[in-house]
């Protein structure tokens, strides 16, 4: 039997390596992220990102080796740090709006919605049942849009490039409806605090029964491309599993919650703009591993769809902002002969409304999980602090947890199915 | 013009030398895989099926920075992020181009704070700004027929 002398620490190659890796930390904090192997060279430590296809974005990450399989694997994030929480501080609460849209910038309106939702709870402003019902159409479409660059991305990284194509093809039906309600592709900065900015146009609805025709036919295509695809089902079963306890003390949320059999949904145990007037399930999971991620955000798919199409048979007449004028623009043709009107518009668009004192959050379920702001006003028109909970910063918290014992060739699909946003994660 | 008429239809084009090395610069400009943030997104459309950015040769995005001659700088660069950025810069071969994607590339756009580099000229050369937050798959596909258009122009000893 071969017995192996351990290898004495060679801590001065080991500065070295460090060097090698460009991490922003001293040799002493390293020491404590890596394992012990780490320090006598047996296991390889390697980067991953800021530039790499299947980071989705810049994440970066460090990775300890042996041989193929992951030992530890720490992420590093910032490098998409955008400042957005500080630069809230100093716009007004409409202004912020512009901002929420580049946070996650799959789910534009989410985080619309999201931020519009706090404001609207700090201030105390009723919001017309119209506007309620457009926003969850809307909300809807864009949990679809969020999964569609999901899917496309994910299977692309595992090796499927024609679904990729396919759901950019999906998406930019979504994108159609975007820019038919709010003059943009991607930033809609549509939903503000009290409604919406005006009222669909009559193409919309058009728009949205098209995706309601399209999109089943289409998701059956997918599921045959995928779903009992034996190379996909090698990929993604039983690849990074995390129990339900250890998912919630991580913080996750959203599909990678629910992969793991907990029932949570923003949208059933605390809901917002009347989510609680439509009929929709929560799909669960059982196993907490990148396949039954798959098969929920897929199932999720078509909930989704249920909900838009009670939404569309539902929608009640009305107006789509609220009525009160300290917080809402008023209508253009009123300020020509109404001296209040030109005041309120005046004050609205240079000064903005003022918000009292007080702490609220406010949480919606994302395409990603729990996406929350916490606002804080102090009285004026600028909050005194804004903080986003963002959901795929809590769900990439455990990825040492989820790739530790896996190949490597698996991490990219642990990414993938963790669905991260670096514009979420790093703000 | 003489030499084509006097010898006939030989399918012979007479040209200069950096007239067609221009032209075929054009032709397969290989963009570096390289998103940062919402623009990267566009980008993705600008490639995917509607949009078809194969139609000029350009569908194929190198992960590696030592096989492309297109840097799209799509989206806003953080302080953290601008060093990496300048080092990609640096492993690509000559002759290569820069595009900056979008507001936040070009000038800071909407983020005028601590965190971000307030244009990516700052770091790189810039070659054609593309305006936008973000700019259309049309209004990058333009840009890029711009840079096509300087490409074809550039002389030859430019690139020691």
């Amino acid at each position: 039997m071969l017995t192996q002398t351990p290898t004495p620490v060679n801590e001065e190659a080991l500065k070295v390596r460090v060097e090698d890796v460009q991490l922003d930390i001293t040799f002493e904090q390293l020491k404590r992220l890596v394992s012990p192997r780490a320090l006598t060279g047996e296991t390889m430590l390697m980067n991953m990102g800021p530039q790499h296809p299947s980071t989705h974005g810049v994440l970066r990450l460090l990775l300890e080796l042996d041989g193929e399989t992951i030992v530890n694997c720490i992420p590093d994030i910032g490098y998409l740090h955008t400042g957005i929480e500080k630069t809230a501080e100093s716009k007004t609460y409409l202004k912020v709006i512009p901002l929420t849209d580049r946070t996650d910038y799959l789910a534009p309106m989410s985080n619309n919605m999201a931020f519009c939702g706090a404001v609207e709870k700090l201030v105390g402003i009723e919001v017309p049942l119209r506007a309620q019902y457009l926003r969850v159409i809307l909300l809807e479409l864009t949990r679809m849009n969020s999964h569609l660059v999901w899917l496309g991305t994910h299977a692309l990284d595992i090796g499927a490039m024609s679904v990729f194509l396919y759901c950019m093809r999906e998406r930019e039906m979504i994108l159609d409806i975007y820019e038919a309600v709010s003059g943009a592709r991607m930033m809609s900065s549509y939903i503000r605090p009290g409604g919406l900015w005006r009222d669909v146009p009559t193409v919309f609805f058009d728009l949205v029964r098209r995706v309601l025709d399209v999109f089943p036919k289409r998701l059956i295509e997918y599921e045959k491309l995928l779903t009992k695809n034996p190379m996909w089902k090698d990929r993604t079963v039983g690849i990074g599993k995390i129990s339900a306890q250890d998912a919630i003390a991580w913080g996750m949320t959203g599909p990678c919650l629910r992969a793991t059999g907990v029932k949570y949904d923003v949208r059933k145990a605390y809901p917002y703009s009347s989510y609680d007037h439509f009929d929709f399930d929560i799909p669960t999971g059982t196993n907490g591993d990148v396949f039954d991620r798959y098969k929920c955000r897929m199932e999720e798919f078509n909930q989704s769809l249920k909900i838009i199409r009670q939404a569309l048979d539902r929608l009640p007449p009305g107006p789509v902002m609220t009525s009160d004028r300290k917080v809402a623009p008023p209508p253009k043709h009123e300020i020509a002969y109404s001296m209040e009107s030109l005041i309120h518009h005046f004050k609205l668009w240079t000064e903005g409304f003022k918000a009292p004192e007080g702490e609220v959050y406010f949480a919606v379920e994302s395409g990603k999980g729990e996406y929350g702001v916490l606002l804080s006003g102090d009285g004026s028109s600028k909050p005194r602090r804004v903080h986003f909970r963002a959901p795929s910063f809590h769900n990439l918290q455990p990825i040492n947890e989820l790739a530790r014992g896996h190949l490597l060739a698996d991490l990219v699909a642990i990414i993938g199915s963790i669905d991260i946003v670096l514009g979420d994660v790093d703000r | 013009m003489g030499l084509e008429q006097k010898l006939g239809d030989l399918g012979i084009v007479t040209t200069t030398l950096e007239r067609a090395v221009g032209w075929a610069r054009t032709r397969a400009m290989w963009p570096l895989l390289f998103g940062l943030a919402c623009c990267a997104i566009e980008m993705m459309s600008t490639q995917a099926s509607r949009y078809d950015l194969s139609r000029f040769g350009m569908e194929l995005m190198r992960a590696s920075p030592r096989q492309s001659d297109l840097m799209i700088v799509a989206g806003r660069v953080s302080r953290k992020m601008a060093p990496v950025l300048r080092q990609l810069y640096d492993q690509m071969p000559d002759p290569k181009w820069v595009i900056a994607m979008g507001d936040c590339a070009s000038c800071g756009g909407v983020f005028n704070n601590y965190a971000i580099v307030q244009g990516v000229d700052e770091i790189v050369p810039v070659d054609v700004y593309v305006a936008g937050c973000p700019p259309r798959p049309e209004t990058l596909i333009d840009g890029i027929m711009k840079l096509h258009e300087k490409v074809r122009q550039e002389p030859l000893k430019k690139w020691q």
